[in-house]
């Protein structure tokens, strides 16, 4: 029987993983996208048009819109003209067109990951399997407080909108920071004019045709495209309301400008956070928990694990195991259902990640990055592990929003809490033990909006996210993330 | 020289702890958060395995297979039958590999390894008192001995549930080294039995624990209860098989049994050795999948990967 076993010897088996690239076949692109206001698709009256691109790819995927001033105020306008009739609807009518904003994401789903990935340069798996299906999760959510406003509140006296909204959302997780802003608003009877950021605008232009087909009454959702200028010129329009996720600095900015105008206010910004991994943590489930921390969505998540913190009796152990880890992440191609790692957002992003790595090197931490084949074209960086990191170099107080790890030791749980809370920022943090009393005894002492305990970067539209600190102020999600959008007072300002 | 007949010649190797050490092990065994693994386990699953690769990785599949049956009604005439299908598993193809051995119940043992002989497929054995394991040791002992005796280069043995989860870890290893002892120069495979552990951290303790006592293999399960091998499961028994090479420098290989029936299934476990052992344990010599159904759906698998269409059942034959 031999010459039925014998397979021929010599070179590497064949094993590998086919490339599987969802089609992009699913989106169909416009030449160019106008302003979504009170409606329509409108030309800006600004007369500018800037090209949108892929990351991955670098080509030119659509013309859209630039909004100026003018612009602005003509979609606040729609929106306080909509404002009426959308608060007079019964809310259980509000809570059906939000519904079926849901549904349409759920059905359009494929064709928003993709879209979302082509244009932002995230892996297909995660605008798969986290973005899309959290964003209809946020509509899904918040549609069902439409009409039980009353009782969310108990004590609080009559719920009424606020008015007209202003939310300015960032590039790393644009349809899913939409939803968030959008769901809450319109489900306590506001209206909102959105603008997207300006390197990701495509998923919020093709939301704005699922507006369209579930009939959303015209100027309840109002969607303006631009850089910087066009967000300062909404924050200074006349709206009652600015929510903004983004920059601690623009953040600030915000801050400022909108002082003493009575207009409300909600920031969530910078962040980076300590996960903390004690010595009797299980171990191959927080090196997964600690790459998915810091390595989901390129290192772009304002709430992303930055600052690994390990006790000391496990460093050498973790820091193998996270070096090895490391080989088998796949960085490339965002389309391919395999990779775990795509195009980093954008040039600039990619310039000021290389720089503050540059400076990690130069302040005389210790760089590790795995072997790895990166495309030619695109935006790309090598997942980054430093150690020998310590608390006054930049690389660990200064948010690098890429794929860039600093790894720092501790002792104590003592230690372990002051060097997590020794930071400007405090979004979020991460625990890894077995023993649930240190858990809780952690969770409580650590200034961070959000402790995920055994796992890392898990939402979910009932639990409510915000910061301390310089990472802003105001919740999203669950009742918290309702409440900015409500008055008590019996009616809109 | 095959595979099979390298893992049958090595010299076996003996504990690396003594029982108190190894009852230390236990107890301080690294905690498994089942969350995080079962939800690694599902996002390799979905890894996509196609063309030369899947090609590659079914011919695997066959090669690390422990074609198996088990059953109070195998005769003389069943086992013939089963080991001309596991030296030809496809009779049309004589470039489909022979599977890695063939695993019976001791009475058959001499049936197998006349039909075998010379032909670079093992025998293995149950033994040990298979399933439950619970007989009395010197029984038990004697079966490992006597199965070793009459040719099986490997021997499935299950770790005593009774003994480990009562919490004496120290009497549970010392009849594993007893059996790893009374095997001689035949292949021990340790089947933890997971579908009874409760939990991944008992799946995670009763591994170092067999491979701390010279276990060859650690395996997932008899097959003859309701929960068998699971990606999850398997998961975690690899990774500490990672952790005890990391440590002792030793290389012990994984078995996973029962329930696995579907091509695809093999690729998924073939992707979790890969992505968590690496490349040293693509091999029948460290990764064995026990299966008595699989082998026809992965020869279906190879003929489409071949000819772009499917055939029938009746195309293969049922041996």
């Amino acid at each position: 029987m031999s010459d039925a076993i014998e397979r021929p010897a010599g070179g590497a088996p064949p094993w590998g993983y086919a490339s599987a690239p969802e089609s992009t076949d699913v989106v169909r692109l416009e030449d160019r996208y106008g302003l979504f206001i009170g409606g329509e698709f409108v030309e800006p009256k600004s007369g500018r048009w800037f090209p949108t691109i892929s990351p991955s790819t670098e080509e030119t995927l659509a013309d859209v819109a630039e909004a100026d001033a003018t612009d602005v105020a003509r979609a606040v306008d729609a929106a306080r003209d909509a404002t009426p009739a959308w608060q007079a609807l019964a809310p259980a009518e509000r809570a059906k067109y939000v519904f079926r904003i849901a549904r349409q994401l759920q059905e359009r789903a494929r064709e928003f990951a993709v879209l979302e990935t082509m244009n932002g340069g995230k892996p297909i798996k995660e605008s798969r399997d986290v973005d899309v299906p959290l964003a209809a999760a946020h509509f899904f959510y918040y549609a069902g407080w439409a009409d039980k406003l009353e009782y969310a509140f108990p004590g609080r006296g009559t719920p009424g909108p606020v008015g007209v909204a202003g939310q300015i959302i960032p590039w790393n997780f644009p349809l899913l920071m939409a939803a968030w802003k959008l769901a809450p608003a319109l489900a306590a009877g506001n209206t909102a004019v959105l603008k997207p950021a300006e390197t990701t605008p495509l998923t919020a232009l093709l939301l704005a045709q699922v507006m369209q087909e579930a009939e959303i009454p015209h100027g309840v959702v109002n969607i303006v495209t631009g850089a910087g200028e066009t967000g300062a010129a909404l924050v200074d329009a006349d709206v009652d309301k600015i929510a903004f996720t983004g920059s601690t600095e623009v953040g600030k900015a915000i801050q400022r400008s909108t002082a003493g105008s009575g207009k409300r206010l909600t920031l969530e910004l910078g962040g980076k956070a300590a996960n903390v991994v004690f010595e009797d943590a299980p171990l191959d489930q927080a090196v997964e928990g600690v790459i998915n921390g810091i390595f989901f969505n390129q290192g772009h998540v304002c709430c992303a694990g930055s600052r690994l913190l390990v006790q000391e009796p496990i460093f050498d152990v973790l820091l193998d195991k996270l070096k090895d880890r490391l080989q088998t992440l796949r960085v490339g191609d965002p389309l391919d259902k395999n990779t775990d790692v795509g195009a980093i957002n954008s040039k600039a992003q990619l310039t000021k990640i290389a720089e503050l790595v540059e400076s990690g090197v130069e302040e005389g931490a210790e760089i590790y990055q795995p072997e790895c084949d990166l495309p030619e074209r695109g935006f790309w960086f090598r997942p980054t592990l430093f150690t020998g990191v310590s608390q006054s170099h930049r690389i660990a107080r200064e948010e690098i929003f890429g794929p860039v790890l600093s790894i720092l030791t501790f002792r104590t749980v003592d230690e372990a809490v002051e060097k997590a809370n020794n930071t400007p920022y405090g979004l979020s943090a991460g625990i890894w033990t077995e023993k649930g009393s240190r858990i809780l005894h952690m969770a409580s002492r650590l200034r961070a909006g959000v402790v995920w305990a055994n796992t890392f970067n898990r939402f979910d539209p009932t639990s409510p996210f915000g910061g301390y600190k310089e990472s802003g102020f105001g919740r999203e999600g669950g009742l918290h993330g309702l409440e900015p959008y409500l008055t008590f007072d019996g009616g809109p300002r | 020289m095959t595979q099979a007949a390298e893992v049958s010649s090595r010299t076996p190797v003996g504990p690396v702890a003594t029982a108190p050490e190894a009852a230390r092990i236990v107890a301080r065994a690294t905690a498994v958060d089942a969350v995080g693994l079962e939800g690694r386990a599902a996002s390799l699953a979905t890894r996509s395995i196609k063309r030369e690769a899947k090609v590659w990785g079914l011919e695997l599949a066959i090669r690390c297979m422990d074609l198996t049956t088990l059953e109070g009604t195998d005769t003389t005439g069943k086992i013939v039958a089963m080991c001309a299908k596991a030296m030809r598993p496809d009779p049309t193809r004589s470039d489909v590999p022979s599977v890695g051995a063939v695993c019976l119940y001791p009475q058959l043992v001499p049936v197998a390894v006349e039909q075998l002989r010379g032909s670079g497929v093992a025998v293995a054995s149950v033994a040990g008192g298979f399933p439950s394991g619970l007989g009395p040791l010197d029984a038990r002992l004697q079966e490992v001995r006597d199965v070793a005796a009459m040719g099986a280069d490997e021997i499935d043995i299950v770790l005593n549930r009774s003994l480990f989860l009562g919490g004496r870890y120290a009497e549970a290893f010392e009849e594993l080294v007893a059996a790893r002892e009374a095997a001689g120069r035949a292949h021990l495979k340790v089947i933890l039995e997971t579908g009874e552990l409760g939990s991944y951290d008992r799946v995670r303790q009763a591994s170092m624990l067999a491979m701390a006592a010279g276990a060859d293999f650690i395996k997932t399960s008899t097959g003859k209860i309701g929960v068998n091998a699971t990606l999850p499961t398997a998961l975690c028994m690899m990774e500490a098989a990672r952790d005890f090479h990391e440590q002792t420098g030793r290389k012990v290989g994984i078995k996973v049994a029962g329930g696995v029936r579907r091509a695809k299934q093999s690729l998924q476990y073939l992707v979790l050795v890969h992505e968590t052992l690496g490349p040293d344990w693509m091999t029948p010599e460290r990764f064995r999948i026990g299966a008595s159904s699989l082998l026809n759906d992965v020869l279906m698998q190879l003929e489409k990967e071949r000819t772009g269409h499917y055939s029938g059942p009746d195309y293969f034959t049922i041996d």
